[in-house]
């Protein structure tokens, strides 16, 4: 449950979200500097909004108006930071306990054996490794009992196999956790595994906002396409009410249905092309490989078009097969229902 | 030359290093402590307070000198206040010698301290924040653990200054032997006279010194 509605002035806009959320597995997805870590912060208290108020879980943590202010020391939220910001200068251990009164240090076995650090309780952050780094932080903030949870980028600087992993425990922690969880980040993946709801920010302002799933299959914003991961992306022009040139590829497109009026793109995901061999008609693109990519599991094709920008399609194992045995495909075709309409 | 190291009066030594180790107590806790508000302070005001309080790296030490007669002289407001109420007596003292090191010594500690807390990562001070600890607490348990090579590189700097200072000691404390009388300005005074031999005896002790303090830099920053 967050309710937000802030403005503060940055370097080079003004930040500005107004927004009211039910779920308490909440996702704030923006591209580098649009903003997001600084909304963290502003919940955290670490940073102060020039005007506006936070509520989060039914609890006012700041109001411009009402002039409250409560001091990041009493928001009972843990902070997970980007590099854990664990001190440098004490142990495992010590870094653990350092937020606790005398009669709660009795836990920190306890975390330390269930984060699996007891080995490496005396060893000082730079001789560990970033998985460990990464539960240390966590062990530091739950040992606290924190009534919200905020994760700033945490798990960015980590390698898929282990970001994998810690992104498996964290799951399995929230499972039990009854307070807000909020993500920050600029992996989708994250944001699609562990968010019911998001925001998707640009610049400062909310571009989307409501279920994860429901905008990762419909992202209707240029913005929230790009950073859900649609590789295709054209504007467009209308030619009449069911038909729309996309420009930056020289094709058209026509659908079933009337279109919505105030279009600016559209996107189509890089696995939603399918290959035909021989004549076709509809939405379709002539195959004019330009180059092709080879990655471990899959082939990344690019296509030429005839409005000069190239077009990603992605190629999965059965396709890959399909292609060996029946060459390279004539056209590509879109299904109307795949392509992403957005303003 | 036994002769002369038997009946030298060592009392510039002791003279020199009391008011190094006065001037350095000072500039070490005025310093961290000064570095440390700035850094709160918003930009502008910022670069104001850091130019005047580092102004003294770049003044002549004797226009220092000059400005510290002028506030402290018992002609004067200050000085008078000083003397009337607390019967101090900066002009010509002890505790002159103590001001004008301190002045001096002060931007290297201040430099020093401010550049190691403008260097800590700020997540670490609102990793602090978010886990309970009281600013105080953040303050000597966090920044000044992980400061404090820096903090003890600036203080060894600001007491190397201040045991050579000369410029602004001789105008504001004069050279008066057993008082104010430091081994920078009876170096001066020796080969004035003409007394190599002495004067040779006291640059010695002055380059064992500074080699030890170089041998501590080097140590700390290991």
């Amino acid at each position: 449950m967050l309710e937000l509605n802030v403005k503060k002035k940055l370097n080079n806009f003004t930040l500005e979200i107004n927004c009211s959320l039910d779920s308490n597995r909440i996702g704030i997805l923006g591209g580098s500097g649009a903003g997001k870590s600084m909304i963290l912060k502003m919940i955290a208290g670490i940073e102060k909004p020039d005007s506006g108020y936070i509520k989060l879980d039914g609890k006012l943590l700041f109001d411009s108006q009402k002039n409250i202010d409560i001091k990041p020391q009493d928001r009972h939220i843990g902070y997970c930071f980007q590099n854990y910001a664990l001190f440098p200068h004490l142990s495992v251990y010590e870094n653990i306990i350092i937020g606790l009164d005398n009669k709660s240090k009795s836990l920190a076995d306890e975390f330390l054996e269930k984060f699996g650090l007891t080995q490496i309780k005396d060893a000082k952050p730079n001789r560990i490794s970033g998985g460990q780094a990464a539960r240390v932080a966590m062990a530091r903030i739950l040992i606290r009992k924190p009534k919200v949870l905020l994760f700033d980028e945490a798990f960015s600087a980590l390698d898929i196999y282990l970001r994998d992993h810690i992104q498996e425990e964290i799951a399995s922690i929230l499972k039990d956790f009854e307070g807000s969880a909020i993500f920050v980040s600029h992996s989708r993946d994250e944001i699609y595994r562990l968010c019911e709801s998001m925001i998707v920010i640009e610049r400062g302002r909310i571009t989307n906002l409501g279920n994860t799933k429901e905008i990762f299959k419909n992202p209707e914003t240029k913005n929230a396409a790009i950073l859900t991961g649609c590789k295709n992306i054209s504007d467009i022009r209308y030619i009449d009410e069911n038909t729309l040139e996309a420009l930056d590829w020289g094709v058209s497109f026509k659908f079933s249905e009337t279109l919505p009026k105030g279009l600016s793109s559209v996107g189509i995901r890089a696995h939603d092309f399918h290959p035909v061999w021989g004549k076709s008609e509809g939405n379709i693109f002539d195959f004019r490989l330009k180059s092709k990519a080879k990655l471990p599991f899959e082939d990344n094709y690019y296509i030429k078009t005839g409005g000069g920008q190239d077009i990603t399609w992605l190629v999965q194992r059965e396709m890959k097969e399909l292609i060996e045995k029946k060459g390279l495909p004539d056209f590509l075709k879109v299904d109307e229902n795949d392509i992403l309409l957005l303003k | 030359m036994n002769n002369v190291l038997a009946h030298l009066d060592w009392s510039p030594f002791f003279i020199t290093l009391k008011i190094g180790l006065f001037s350095t107590i000072i500039c070490f806790f005025l310093g961290v402590g000064l570095a440390y508000v700035s850094l709160y302070m918003n930009k502008r005001i910022m670069a104001v307070f850091d130019s005047i309080l580092t102004l003294p790296m770049v003044l002549p030490p004797t226009v220092v000198g000059f400005f510290l007669l002028l506030i402290f002289s018992r002609r004067r407001p200050v000085g008078m206040f000083l003397y009337g109420h607390f019967h101090i007596k900066i002009v010509q003292s002890f505790v002159g010698c103590v001001i004008a090191a301190f002045i001096i010594a002060f931007p290297l500690m201040y430099k020093n301290a401010k550049s190691a807390f403008l260097q800590l990562d700020k997540n670490l001070i609102y990793a602090g924040r978010t886990l309970g600890l009281s600013e105080f607490k953040i303050f000597f348990k966090i920044v000044c653990p992980i400061a404090s090579p820096s903090l003890f590189s600036g203080a060894i700097l600001s007491f190397a200054r201040a045991i050579g200072e000369y410029g602004a000691t001789s105008m504001l404390a004069g050279n008066i032997s057993g008082k104010t009388s430091t081994i920078s300005q009876q170096i001066a005074i020796l080969v004035q006279n003409q007394n190599y031999l002495e004067a040779g005896i006291w640059v010695a002790v002055v380059l064992f010194i500074a080699f030890l303090i170089m041998l501590l830099m080097e140590y700390i920053q290991r």
